[in-house]
């Protein structure tokens, strides 16, 4: 990782729609060279966020730099790169046309060839965009983003409803830019995109930021399995079920006739089995299904429940999960 | 990559480019002011070509194409280039473009050289109209008048149809600018002309801008002379009508999505 100041400051940012807290008491760095995931369900803030980054709203409270400016000063934005949602071009313009709007607007933009040949788009350079297909929207979306050199590039899905060869088409774009030096930050709610590209990921959800750590740990944490079984009832409370080993945490105990029904999610689905298995516990119709990101996002949320912790952050709750990234 | 030092480009170049593609944009889709151009030239040729003791007067033919003409461009600018733009800010290319190291002003200057330059087309159906139909008539100079009295009317209302676009959405700055245009060029002599108004009516009316261009064109038309503050009640409308666009940009947040 590249020392130097942030490109991205965010410092315990709130910002609501009416009622709506999109945002709330956020803080996060994003620093030179780095190539960050934003995760999280649909609504979670993420594109509020990158709203605010890019100088398209301002927050309610607390601050927000970019490239060490106000990104609601165009001069800070020269460094900044954004990519249009795919249906936004605007579609009697040519191809050739909107890449030279955009580039215009920066000191020492790539040509259109560049730009366009990074994403395989050079032949359509005399098609309106109206006659694109989906996936040669979204790549010329995406070159927008770089024609500027920009040194950071924000990214919104960058590869929603994409099939797998354009996605791929589009990663390999994207790390070619980045491996140029450039900063990239990327939202998705696709953990294989995130998985495919970035190093550090930053788990978001509710207006919250909730895990931020490299790549790996958030993978283990979003790896979680979930355990089902039934108990009859009284037998082994939640405490001591979550505390075997392999468990994370009970998810959920809802009685029934049979018995008890138990989730629990677990780190290592085998070993907390076995466990079980060992103690001579009566469990009946053992299911393990893997956890969804849903899923693991709401064991984040129960895992910050448990203890204080500070900046809003989840680094406590989850041990071995997450660390804070500050270098 | 490394320093801050990177300018941001030239103010024109800019406005240039917004403008250029603005048009280019236009073009392709004539239709968005094909009826502007229209109904102008239609209000002419069954109105005024029709009183043959108005369409064979040199004078107050040329007077009444003139005032169509204003009303053309009036109505150009702050349709399609002034609540045009609260149709293009639904769409997801306008927050886009505002991430885009450009402030307001040449996304808005690009956007009145459009409006300007649309102005100049929707003039020509009332300029054929009244040359092959009318007597109206104008020399070389009063023409070279002309030419910067469509730039003087275009300017202040592509400015107030911005105002309006960015603070409304798409269907309720058309229901407003509507409310606005047919009073302020009926108020202001463009229909009537201002003679026949009632003494309050012509007191108010000088205070509007639609009635200070009125005034200059006739004067370049017939020689009458304009009210002396015809040009600086103009020219303060256009300023007044700018700040509020460049305040409404400002404000604008694009659509509400999360």
């Amino acid at each position: 990782m590249t020392a130097g100041p942030p490109v991205v400051e965010v410092r315990g940012v709130r910002r609501t729609f009416g009622a709506v807290v999109a945002l709330d008491d956020v803080s996060l760095d994003v620093h030179p060279g780095e190539l960050v995931g934003l995760l999280g369900p649909n609504g979670a803030g993420k594109s509020t966020l990158l709203s605010l980054v890019s100088g398209l709203r301002r927050p309610d409270a607390g601050t927000v730099r970019l490239l060490g400016g106000d990104p609601r000063d165009a001069r800070s934005r020269i460094g900044l790169g954004t990519t249009p949602q795919e249906t936004g071009l605007p579609p009697t313009l040519r191809v050739g046309e909107v890449v030279d709007l955009v580039a215009g607007h920066y000191p020492d933009p790539m040509t259109r060839g560049e730009a366009l040949a990074r994403f395989g788009l050079e032949d359509l350079v005399r098609r309106q965009t109206g006659g694109l297909s989906g996936g040669q929207k979204r790549r010329l979306a995406v070159a927008l983003a770089l024609v500027g050199r920009p040194r950071l590039v924000l990214l919104d899905e960058p590869t929603t409803g994409l099939d797998v060869e354009a996605r791929h088409v589009l990663w390999q774009a994207l790390r070619d830019y980045h491996a140029d030096g450039a900063t990239v930050l990327l939202t998705s709610h696709y953990l294989e995109e995130v998985e495919a590209l970035a190093q550090r990921v930053v788990v978001i959800d509710r207006g919250r930021v909730l895990a931020d750590g490299s790549l790996r740990s958030v993978l283990d944490l979003v790896g979680l399995r979930r355990v089902l079984l039934t108990l009859p009832a009284g037998v082994a409370d939640g405490d001591e079920l979550a505390a075997l080993p392999g468990a994370h945490s009970l998810a959920g105990r809802v009685a029934s006739p049979a018995g008890d029904r138990v989730t629990v999610l677990a780190s290592d689905a085998d070993a907390f089995v076995r466990a079980l298995v060992e103690r001579g516990t009566p469990f009946r119709d053992l299911e393990v299904r893997g956890a969804s990101l849903e899923e693991a996002f709401l064991a984040l949320t129960a895992a910050q429940g448990e203890r204080p912790d500070d900046e809003g952050r989840a680094g406590a709750g989850a041990p071995a999960a997450t660390q804070e990234v500050t270098a | 990559m490394t320093t801050e030092t990177l300018a941001r480009r030239p103010f024109w170049r800019l406005a240039w480019l917004h403008a250029r593609l603005g048009f280019v944009e236009t073009v392709r889709i004539p239709i968005a002011v094909i009826g502007n151009l229209a109904f102008p030239a239609l209000a002419l040729l069954f109105f005024v070509v029709p009183q043959r003791a108005v369409a064979e007067n040199p004078l107050y033919a040329t007077a009444a194409v003139v005032q169509l003409g204003v009303f053309a461009v009036m109505s150009t600018c702050m349709f399609s280039f002034g609540a045009g733009v609260a149709e293009d800010r639904q769409m997801p290319f306008d927050p886009f473009v505002r991430t885009l190291p450009a402030g307001p002003l040449p996304r808005l200057t690009g956007r009145v050289l459009n409006g300007v330059g649309w102005s100049y087309v929707s003039v020509v159906p009332i300029v054929l109209v009244g040359w092959l139909l009318t007597a109206a008539a104008l020399t070389w100079a009063q023409a070279g008048w002309s030419v910067l009295l469509v730039l003087a009317a275009a300017v202040p209302f592509v400015l107030l149809g911005l105002a309006i676009g960015y603070r409304l959405s798409s269907k309720a700055a058309i229901a407003v600018v509507q409310a606005i245009v047919f009073p302020l060029a009926f108020a202001g002599g463009l229909f009537m002309p201002p003679e026949a108004f009632p003494a309050w009516l012509d007191a108010l009316s000088r205070a509007l801008p639609t009635r200070a261009l009125r005034d200059l064109t006739v004067q370049m038309v017939t020689g009458v002379e304009a009210y002396a503050l015809a040009l600086p009640v103009l020219l303060g409308w256009t300023f007044v009508f700018g700040l509020l666009a460049v305040l409404a940009y400002r404000a604008d947040e694009g659509r509400r999505f999360r």
